[in-house]
């Protein structure tokens, strides 16, 4: 590979990779912060882009259609959680296998009724900056993939602002780590999971709508993405915010360079192959002590 | 008998910037009776995890019996002859009384030299021992607070144990319960079974220890006969808030 | 429920064998005797699910870690065959052997790298290796790539009319054996192994139970009877392609069908297999496959959590009411 493909492969790396992230957000929350194995999270995603697809048919665009989606998104995590608490914590049953079971159930009905509402073939969103690009120096830039970028660096910061710089984020951190500080902080330890968990849920309308943007969607689309998703949230540790950010980087460049020099069929399988690989050699993440 | 069964040598463990343990060294004697108290967040449990093999020790050495078992694989030093109890019981909770005994027995005393039948009854009578006996073919769910105690005391003395290690079996229990397993425990004790017990209530303590050690930190801070420890200042100080 | 004296334990394997057998004999005489060619097409499929439901249950229902790659293992099973088939022409029980051969590797080498691990690790991997697997598939032209392969039916033996009803037949052999094993792993101290370590590892391994080794053992053997279930798909189907071999399908059933018949026992499977696969044979005739699936993930999740014991664990509860003990 020549110097300026691996150039170029890097910038369009880079911007993949903070899409990446921003579609993973929701999963470090959900996962690394809560603990809660939600595999359903990549289906989520798949469902907002479906949301952002079906009001763009109403002639709205696809960004605002993320934003307007989020409370929904949010409601359905609040009883999401809700049900998988009542269903599991509070019992203090193994919720291992039966929880699994359970996300990966919805996961699958979702998928299901989306292929039975808008069947199997791809999709897409019409919007001006999509298909117009930007060009670098000799670098021509997809503006949907700038649009993206942007997206998701404010919704990365927001999220992480949030958790550091306000009192329910700082307890939705705390409720990872230490639920006795959690207690003499006055919070209910599970109505802060449930608030986590809508945002988790929530981050996923934007998101979504990112996803449709970046490419068309189909609905089996959420597969990949369990392998990318927790790829991320893995490699970040423990939720991490930054390193969140800097995980989707790594993988959205080894991604890149896989699809320069292999061709476009062998880079769904660089992110799970990373997945094993951080498994393997560090579980506990870039940023994770365990 | 009177070597050393049980030998810790300068073991450290970190979690992340936490030292829970540091540089803690401890001979225990083969057929000793040995009481370990100290402060909750002192590393006693770590100390125990780090013996049994839960944890890995980040630094120094644990020799059991003459062999060096620092890297060992935990079930392999039950095999050995290192059983424990845990602080929270844990049974396996979709089994009966008597099956929660037969892992042991299946898995340590007999690796599969016995036919089912000679399991069961020797699960039944293990339980029996512990006045367990006609709750056999229940379910752990069903049992109260001593109850799941003793079958837990029950299942570590099936793994046919040299080292029993007790993780504050009688917390929570009444003062006429606690006696009852003192005596239990007493009772393994005198049929040569050396015991290491953590535990809260010095009453205990004071009746079952020969020696007593005291941590405080994630180190030993004093050890020596039950009535001495009791006198020693540091120990009061830090442990027994006078 | 615990161990009763031995005799009687010899007993209970005694009347296993000879259902089992009685089973194949049945197979056999349906081979011979039944006109409509639809009921071995469909039967096929229904013993099928039997072989991936057992399988999955060994590591997912007994030790409690979920697979959601069975469908990898079964395409990589099927592609094994249709591999040997084009460089070598093997024979069928060639290709069964080496299907679980490299599907039980597979197994143990996604245990290998994550059964250390918590639960969850292992269930993404599987998820990665089924997509990983497919991608293989996809960029290998010698077995078809995306286009898929035709297979030919060599002729069928004397014996059968069709060679549908012989793959039916060994279809019938496979499931017997599946379950055999399966049963045997339950009953034995391998199987109260496995249940400590669902139960309760750190617990387990502190009263001597090898985890990571019995682990490894479960994930081996599901990985290959999952594999061996695969093998004959592509002689069944004539024609093989990475889509309908690595369908989603697969994956939620060999899930779905242990869950919903109960994750406790060997007949939870197949009571789940033989229900769910009866349904879905005949309800996709009458109603869209995508239906069909929903509702087997609707199901799945009312079984896990309203009824985690399944129908067994609700048939017992019943029993138990009614018999007043």
């Amino acid at each position: 590979m020549s110097f300026e493909l691996l150039g170029e492969a890097i910038i369009a790396g880079v911007l993949l990779g903070c899409f990446y992230a921003a579609v993973s957000v929701g999963l470090s929350v959900a996962f690394g912060l809560l603990d809660v194995p939600q595999i359903a999270h990549p289906a989520f995603l798949v469902l907002g882009a479906y949301g952002a697809y079906f009001l763009g048919s109403f002639g709205l665009d696809p960004l605002l259609a993320g934003v307007l989606l989020t409370p929904v998104f949010f409601l359905v995590g609040l009883a999401v959680y809700r049900f998988y608490h009542a269903a599991f914590e509070s019992r203090g049953t193994d919720a291992g296998l039966r929880g699994l079971a359970l996300f990966f159930g919805i996961a699958f009905i979702v998928e299901v009724v989306l292929i039975l509402s808008f069947g199997v073939d791809q999709r897409m969103v019409e919007a001006a900056y999509i298909g117009k690009s930007v060009a670098l120096g000799d670098v021509r830039i997809p503006m949907r993939m700038l649009v993206a970028f942007g997206v998701a660096l404010v919704l990365i910061t927001g999220l992480s602002l949030y958790l550091s710089g306000t009192f329910t984020g700082r307890a939705i951190k705390a409720v990872a780590q230490d639920q006795t500080a959690l207690a003499l902080m006055g919070a209910d330890p599970v109505r802060i999971k449930q608030w986590a968990f809508g945002i988790a849920t929530g981050t996923c309308a934007l998101a979504g709508a990112l996803l449709i943007i970046v490419a068309p969607v189909e609905p089996g689309l959420g597969r990949l993405y369990i392998g990318r998703t927790f790829c991320i949230a893995v490699l970040a540790g423990l939720g991490s915010m930054p390193g969140t950010l800097v995980a989707g980087i790594i993988l959205g460049i080894a991604e890149s360079i896989v699809l320069t020099s292999l061709g476009a069929s062998w880079a769904p399988a660089v992110a799970f192959g990373l997945l094993l690989l951080v498994l393997a050699v560090r579980p506990a993440g870039l940023f994770g002590q365990r | 008998m009177t070597g050393a069964l049980l030998e810790v040598d300068a073991v450290t463990k970190r979690f992340g910037g936490f030292v829970a343990l540091s540089e803690v060294s401890l001979t225990v004697r083969s057929g000793e009776r040995l009481g370990i108290i100290g402060p909750n967040g002192s590393g006693k449990t770590t100390l125990i995890n780090c013996i049994c093999g839960s944890l890995r020790s980040d630094r120094g050495s644990i020799g059991f019996d003459g062999i060096d078992v620092t890297r060992l694989a935990s079930y392999r030093r039950t095999r050995l002859g290192i059983a424990r109890s845990f602080q929270v019981p844990r049974p396996f909770s979709s089994m009966t009384l008597a099956e929660n005994i037969a892992v042991p027995l299946e898995y340590v005393a007999h690796r599969r030299s016995l036919h089912g039948a000679d399991v069961s009854a020797e699960a039944r009578s293990i339980l029996a021992r512990m006045g367990l006996a006609n709750r056999a073919d229940a379910p752990t769910g069903s049992l109260t607070q001593v109850d799941l105690r003793k079958l837990e005391l029950a299942r570590a003395m099936a793994a046919c144990p040299r080292l029993l290690i007790l993780d504050e079996v009688m917390a929570g229990l009444s003062s006429v319960e606690v006696d009852e397993m003192l005596k239990i425990i007493l009772g393994l004790s005198r049929q040569g079974v050396t015991i290491m017990m953590i535990e809260h209530i010095m009453r205990a303590i004071m009746r079952f220890s020969e020696r007593v050690v005291c941590m405080d930190a994630g180190r030993v801070m004093a050890e020596g006969p039950p009535d001495h420890i009791v006198q020693d200042s540091d120990v009061q100080r830090i442990y027994l808030g006078v | 429920m615990v161990e009763r004296p031995a005799h009687l334990a010899v007993k209970r394997w005694t009347s296993f064998i000879v259902g089992a057998i009685a089973i194949l004999v049945v197979a056999l005489l349906l081979a011979r005797v039944v006109g409509n060619e639809y009921f071995f097409f469909a039967g096929y499929v229904v013993l099928q699910f039997i072989v991936l439901a057992t399988a999955w249950n060994i590591l997912g229902g007994y030790a409690g870690y979920v697979n959601f790659g069975s469908g990898a293992f079964f395409a990589a099973g099927a592609y094994t065959a249709v591999a040997l088939i084009k460089a070598f022409a093997a024979p069928l029980p060639v290709q069964l052997v080496a299907a679980a051969m490299v599907t039980g590797l597979m197994g143990f080498a996604i245990g290998a790298m994550t059964l250390r691990l918590r639960g969850i690790f292992f269930s993404i991997a599987t998820v990665a290796i089924a997509v990983i697997c497919e991608t293989i598939v996809l960029n290998w032209g010698f077995v078809g790539g995306a286009r898929g392969a035709t297979v030919l039916q060599p002729p069928a033996p004397a014996f059968f009319t069709s060679y549908t009803r012989l793959l039916f037949v060994i279809m019938t052999l496979l499931a017997v054996l599946a379950v055999a094993l399966a049963r045997y792993i339950e009953t034995s101290w391998i199987g109260r192994g496995l249940r400590a370590i669902r139960d309760d590892e750190e617990a387990a391994e502190s009263v001597g139970v090898p985890t990571l080794k019995l682990k490894l053992f479960a994930a081996t053997v599901s990985g290959a009877l999952m594999g061996i279930a695969g093998a004959p798909f592509p002689l069944y189907m004539n024609f093989i392609e990475p889509t309908s071999a690595f369908s989603l399908n697969y994956a939620v059933s060999a899930l779905a069908m242990p869950i919903i018949g109960g994750t406790a026992s060997w007949a939870g499977p197949v009571i789940g297999a033989i229900l769910l696969g009866s349904v879905q044979q005949i309800v996709t005739v009458t109603m869209s496959s995508e239906l069909n699936v929903l509702v087997l993930g609707l199901l799945l999740v009312a079984f896990v959590v309203a009824a985690p014991e399944g129908i067994l664990g609700l048939a017992r509860r019943l029993s138990g009411k009614a018999g007043a003990r």
